[in-house]
């Protein structure tokens, strides 16, 4: 293949995987921007959209209602996790990362137990080769790579024109002054850990059709988005999209151009140095209200 | 409020328990208990103590496919050795342990095994790195150690005496076999794609040079990370003047592998000679596997019956549950890993016999003496229900068996037997002699 052939490669793979990483992680910067919690169950929300994405394709044939099914049963998933575990033990940050590390596992074993443990497909909605002169490329690639587009998108608009966004905001910028002007902090909890969750499964629904669903799926999509959000600045929004185009970026440039075993490696050291230069992220900004 | 606020600091100390809990998955903690002892053994309980084996599965982790099916193949053995009196006219009992697929955990699995369940013997590993990582502690603690893995660590002569493979044969014994008609019908000049850890890199050093020595050359290596989910890229690195891909990938990114090599060449499609461990646990109908219509696959022990015409075959196809189409009876969804699951099958009955020519009767050290002498004097296995998939030949000194491989090739979404090598096609030059090993 010629060099112009690889770069087209590496860009067009680096931007699909960006934007739906982009989505993912979204929801991981939302919950710990609106909560203050780590959310180390996040990946497994990714592999539970998957996952209902299977029975709802299995069982009626159509994608679309897995699109819109498989999300809100995820959130469902997430708001229950939250009213169950996640409320009584008051939203403490190291007890919520141990909890959300069992909650990890037992949906996990969860899905090990129920769905077993094969990967298994979900027919792609659009089938279309897009042949360039290169190479020819997967057009349900491009479509996904849109609809994430459109799906960050209006993740944005609900976060900066609705009511709900309103008071997810004002809940990251103070709880107890948003509480004292009548902001349902409580529901906004449950709101936001669902949204949270829904982004994901909605990430996963739309790349099932490429990856098939598994039960460890999840352990990646965790690790990147964690990436991800600390890249681009922990709770900011733009932040995320940005460190997850660099994040898909690099590492197709990676797996094109140098050696894909070095690409783990490599991607951390780009981490690290960023992280040195920019402690807090691409676009987080520096903390004021430190104790 | 703001004492409930997470500063970076906090959240940094997140990350690393993050990374942490990460890894541990990654290599799959056990979390539910698995020593479930078998139960369909009890019944068959005599008057003399039964023998006790330990069965080191995969239940979970990335080997969790396997594992299910080693786990049923496994307990159909059983059921037909008690049914026929049990090995040496005691009752057998196999404890499982999972083990994770986690190297960690299996050797933890060992020590369990002897320490607390003592078991006479231990089988049933699969994946290589648990392999490698389990197979020290076996030697250590002395307990014979017969694994179903298929990687060249055991005939290597690099672990010890106490680890046989008497069940299945070796990558290089596979390779070495397959090699000269895949020279013949596709071609010299090959691309291989192999994943990037002790399995793939058999495939890549023996097939490489038993390429060369064909006078074939490899056109380019592309190893792929065993966790990688998306292959497009790596495609830009075959080369066009590629005669045939060599592929051999493990893990749940198979389909993905197939339909992205679909899209990426398209018509100009490149002939392909895999490994069904990519498939095995898969339906080849699957949508997304069309692009492999016509494509060559190597196969230890055809899915698909109407390719092996004995009796023995058919007996153990009922025995263990599998259709025709290598699917479980009751769920015509749920694929086998046919190619591979006889070995557990047919190391239990190695087992059997080792034990009643040797008069092995408890964990003495020289009953274990009389165990591997009997096994590493053994040459042969001849064609039964015993050893369904073929007649093998043993080589003791590098405790490995070898046997008949099979090409197939995909041909309306099934597998067709093309060519079956011979025993000899796979025999190699040994580079270990584990009978000069200290017991």
């Amino acid at each position: 293949m010629t060099p112009a052939g690889q770069a087209v490669l590496a860009l067009l793979e680096g931007v699909v995987s960006g934007l739906v990483l982009a989505l993912t992680a979204l929801g991981l910067s939302l919950v710990f921007g609106v909560m203050r919690v780590v959310n180390v169950a996040h990946g497994d929300f990714f592999m539970l959209g998957a996952v209902f994405a299977w029975y709802v394709t299995t069982a009626t044939g159509s994608f679309p209602l897995a699109l819109l099914a498989a999300p809100l049963a995820a959130a469902a998933v997430a708001v229950a996790a939250d009213r169950l575990v996640l409320r009584p033990i008051g939203y403490a940050p190291e007890p919520t990362i141990v909890a959300t590390i069992g909650l990890l596992y037992v949906l996990q074993q969860a899905v090990l137990s129920v769905y077993g443990p094969y990967a298994r497909p979900v027919p792609e909605p659009v089938a279309f080769r897009v042949d360039l002169p290169w190479f020819g490329y997967s057009g349900y690639k491009l479509v996904v790579a849109a609809a994430a587009a459109a799906l960050l998108g209006a993740a944005w608009l609900l976060i900066t024109r609705t009511r709900l966004g309103l008071y997810m905001r004002a809940t990251q910028q103070d709880r107890e002054i948003a509480q004292a002007f009548g902001v349902p902090v409580q529901r906004v909890y449950a709101a936001a850990f669902g949204l949270g969750a829904a982004l994901a499964a909605l990430a996963g629904v739309l790349i099932v059709p490429i990856r098939q669903a598994h039960y460890l799926m999840g352990l990646d999509a965790l690790l990147l988005s964690f990436m991800a959000v600390v890249i681009g600045g922990i709770g900011s929004m733009s932040g995320t999209l940005i460190g997850g185009m660099i994040l898909g970026i690099t590492e197709n440039l990676i797996g094109v151009y140098v050696s894909s075993s070095y690409r783990d490696s490599i991607t951390f050291l780009i981490l690290i140095i960023i992280l040195l230069y920019k402690p807090t992220g691409i676009m987080g900004s520096v903390e004021k209200d430190k104790v | 409020m703001a004492e409930r606020k997470i500063t970076r600091r906090e959240a940094l100390r997140a990350a690393g328990a993050l990374a942490g809990a990460s890894v541990l998955t990654k290599f799959g903690v056990r979390l539910l208990s698995a020593s479930v002892p078998n139960d369909t053994v009890e019944a068959a309980a005599g008057p003399r103590a039964p023998l006790r084996i330990g069965f080191q599965v995969h239940r979970t982790g990335i080997g969790a496919v396997y594992g299910r099916w080693y786990e049923r193949v496994g307990n159909a053995a059983l059921r037909l050795i008690n049914e026929q009196g049990g090995i040496a006219g005691r009752p057998v009992q196999i404890i499982v342990e999972d083990d994770g697929t986690d190297p960690k955990r299996g050797v933890e699995v060992v020590e369990k095994f002897v320490n607390q369940h003592r078991v006479d013997f231990i089988f049933g590993t699969l994946f290589s790195h648990v392999v490698i990582a389990a197979a020290p502690r076996a030697g250590e603690l002395k307990v014979p150690y017969l694994v179903v893995s298929e990687g060249y660590h055991v005939a290597s002569g690099k672990l010890n005496r106490y680890v046989f493979q008497p069940g299945i044969t070796d990558v290089r014994a596979q390779v070495t076999a397959v090699a000269p008609w895949i020279v013949k019908h596709l071609g010299k000049r090959a691309t291989l794609i192999f994943p990037d850890y002790a399995f793939g890199h058999d495939h890549r050093d023996f097939f490489s040079a038993r390429l060369r020595a064909l006078g074939g050359e490899v056109a380019a290596l592309v190893p792929i990370p065993p966790t990688e989910t998306s292959f497009t890229r790596y495609f830009a690195r075959v080369p066009r003047n590629t005669d045939f891909i060599y592929h051999v990938m493990v893990g749940p990114g198979v389909l993905t592998f197939v339909k992205e090599l679909g899209e990426h060449f398209g018509a100009r499609k490149p002939k392909l000679f895999g490994f069904i461990d990519s498939l095995e646990g898969v339906d080849i109908a699957t949508p997304g596997l069309e692009y492999l219509e016509g494509s060559f696959l190597w196969e230890a022990f055809p899915r698909y019956t109407g390719n092996v015409k004995t009796a023995f075959e058919q007996q153990y196809r009922d025995r263990v549950g599998v259709d025709a189409n290598g699917a479980s009876k009751a769920d015509p969804k749920d694929v086998s890993t046919y190619s591979h699951m006889f070995g557990v099958w047919e190391t239990l009955f190695v087992i059997k016999r080792a034990v009643e020519e040797s008069g092995y009767a408890s964990r003495t050290p020289a009953d274990y003496r009389k165990f591997i002498t009997t096994l590493e004097g053994f040459t042969s296995f001849p064609e039964s229900l015993q050893h369904p998939q073929g007649p093998k030949r043993f080589n003791g000194k590098l405790h490995q068996v070898f046997g008949h491989q099979f090409i197939s090739q995909v041909r309306n979404k099934r597998l067709v037997v093309v060519h079956r090598t011979a025993i000899e096609d796979g025999l190699y030059p040994p580079e270990g002699d584990y009978t000069k090993m200290p017991l």
